[in-house]
């Protein structure tokens, strides 16, 4: 089992208020993303969590239970850090086991658990190694080792790929999402790449200053974001805001013709990506707007084009910036 | 040419260095040097450098008439005994200075620092009362107390410094995986540290054998280390230069051997956190 539930969480350092109260209900088995802006508090929620941080106030349950007091290491959750924060002095073998070690298990037992997680991890040839020969890829697998060995009740992942090269970081995605499949346990995933968020979440929590924004499936955030923050925020390239923020459109929203349409305007630049041409048009009193063309698109700078966009896809927020529902 | 210039350049220089460790060296040289000659040699002007009637007659009469091994044997249980004592208390110390400060803790170590500004004659009279009443005047174990309690910012901050370069995040893991304070301290502070608490011992346990102030304050002679030893060979008879000299080579003999071995741990611990 592995149910997180936030009461109220408020977390403030003096005057600096960083979480001014957060409520949430993470499911067992849920594999749930914290996404936000650096400074969005998200990693703040997540060492809350750990109890590596005191609430100020409020409470957080594990299975039911108020863990608002407990050390870290009694809330049954595994931590995996951005920096790997491997034991540098350590073998990959003790590094895997110190949990185990700290918890007073016997050694043969410590020995199974050990070769067991690094069989699924692939680092059976490398227990013998320190992690400075290790590569970074290596490295994380060993953190992660390191919080499965455990058998939590839940893992935490505190932006776990940043430091590695993006073709590395794809890999490792996928190897983690096996991972929640295979053990079926719950993963909260700290990021502030909306692109993670969506491919591995089944619900992503949008945290801004430190206020849950919104929670919802991918596919419920992309198409029907409660506020102007996560409209902007979740989506790539970025929706497009019109006539003072009060419209929203994505760019794969709006079709294109050289010949008419309902906004007129003028290619600036195009980035062809292959699959996808994302042209960047100057349409005049509306501004700036970027339209997905699928495909391979010949529109050249200087181009005039006509734009139209999907009026069922459209989205109105008020001044506040919150969404107006029809 | 260009090479030329930078070569001659790097002559000058290496000379340079050369000449200045040598000045520095100098008084140590001559301490040497004198221990070897007889008494009417030592004081003979203009003095002979390397010329004279070489002799070990001094460190004959020297080990005759004092114990050398007993002034030693302190030397070394104060030295390593107020080190060891100090990194146990500085250790826990520096661990929650550097992770878990709180708002006066760099007033706390700059409080800690504002004590080696103090000239120690100012803390002398109370301290001697203190060590009078309790009887602790020449006991190894008062020593060992003051010369602790001397070196301890130091330590603190030598630790500090030290600890400070080690990520947060690798001790928190060590949290999560369960681990006391305790045990983060023994298993994941202390062998990542081990480096930085070598050269801070080093450099404490120099500190505490050439400290002389206290050591002579306070001893006469059953926790007399060497400092005393060779201040018994000025004043009251007159001054014997030569045996004065064989004392103190005798005396900064271990040190300057344990100096030599540790160059490297040293310096590097003193430009910690300067260089990285």
């Amino acid at each position: 089992m592995g149910t997180i539930t936030l009461r109220n969480v408020r977390k403030a350092f003096g005057d600096a208020v960083i979480i001014p109260g957060a409520d949430l209900e993470i499911r067992n088995g849920e594999f749930v993303v914290f996404v936000g802006p650096s400074g969005c508090g998200k990693s703040t929620l997540l060492r809350l969590i750990a109890g590596l941080e005191d609430l100020t106030s409020g409470q957080i349950l594990i299975d039911g239970q108020d863990v608002s007091e407990t050390p870290p290491a009694k809330r049954g959750l595994s931590m995996v850090f951005q920096s790997y924060a491997l034991y540098p002095h350590m073998s990959v073998r003790n590094n895997i086991g110190f949990g185990l070690k700290m918890a007073g298990l016997p050694k043969a037992e410590i020995d199974a658990k050990v070769n067991k997680a690094a069989a699924t991890l692939n680092l059976t040839e490398y227990l013998d190694r320190k992690p400075r020969q290790l590569s970074g890829g290596q490295r994380q697998r060993v953190a992660i080792g390191r919080a499965i060995v455990r058998q939590p009740k839940g893992f935490l992942f505190d932006e776990p790929l940043s430091n590695l090269d993006a073709a590395l970081r794809v890999n490792m995605r996928v190897e983690i999402m096996q991972l929640h499949k295979d053990l079926g346990a719950t993963m909260v995933y700290v990021t502030h790449d909306q692109v993670e968020a969506m491919t591995m979440a089944d619900r992503i929590v949008v945290l801004n200053k430190g206020n849950i924004e919104q929670v919802g499936s991918p596919l419920e955030l992309y198409n029907n974001p409660d506020s102007l923050f996560v409209a902007g925020f979740i989506g790539s390239p970025k929706m497009n805001f019109l006539e003072g923020n009060s419209i929203g459109i994505r760019p794969e929203h709006i079709a294109l013709s050289s010949q008419n349409g309902e906004w007129p305007g003028t290619v600036l630049l195009a980035e062809h990506l292959g699959a996808d041409t994302f042209l960047h048009i100057d349409a005049g009193a509306r501004g700036r707007i970027v339209v997905r063309a699928s495909g391979e698109n010949p529109a050249k700078p200087g181009d005039a084009v006509w734009m139209t966009p999907d009026t069922n896809r459209l989205h109105r927020f008020d001044k506040s910036g919150m969404v107006i529902r029809q | 040419m260009a090479k030329a210039v930078s070569t001659r350049r790097r002559l000058i220089f290496t000379g340079l260095a050369w000449a200045i460790a040598f000045v520095i060296f100098f008084p140590i040289l001559w301490t040497v040097l004198t221990s070897f000659k007889t008494e009417g040699q030592a004081i003979e002007l203009p003095p002979r450098f390397v010329f004279f009637d070489w002799t070990l007659e001094n460190y004959w009469v020297v080990q005759e008439r004092s114990d050398y091994i007993k002034f030693a044997m302190n030397s070394i249980m104060l030295a390593l005994g107020s080190t060891i004592f100090a990194l146990l208390l500085a250790i826990p110390a520096a661990w929650a200075m550097a992770f878990a400060p709180g708002r006066r803790t760099k007033d706390l170590l700059m409080w800690m620092l504002s004590t080696k500004m103090m000239p120690p004659v100012g803390a002398l009279l109370p301290i001697y009362l203190i060590f009078r009443d309790l009887g602790l005047l020449d006991t190894r174990g008062g020593i060992i107390v003051v010369l602790m309690l001397l070196n301890l910012p130091i330590v603190v901050w030598m630790l500090y410094t030290y600890f400070k370069e080690i990520p947060g995040e690798i001790l928190e893991a060590s949290r999560m995986d369960g681990a006391s304070i305790s045990k983060e301290l023994l298993y994941v502070l202390a062998p990542m540290a081990v480096p930085g608490i070598a050269s801070t011992l080093l450099l404490n346990i120099i500190l505490a054998w050439n400290e002389a102030f206290w050591t002579m304050a306070l001893t006469t002679k059953d926790a007399a280390p060497l400092t005393q030893f060779i201040a018994s060979y000025s004043s009251p008879e007159g001054l014997f230069w030569a045996k004065l000299s064989a004392a103190s080579t005798m005396a900064i003999a271990p040190i300057l051997v344990l100096g030599w071995f540790a160059q490297k741990q040293l310096v590097r611990g003193l430009t910690f956190g300067a260089v990285k």
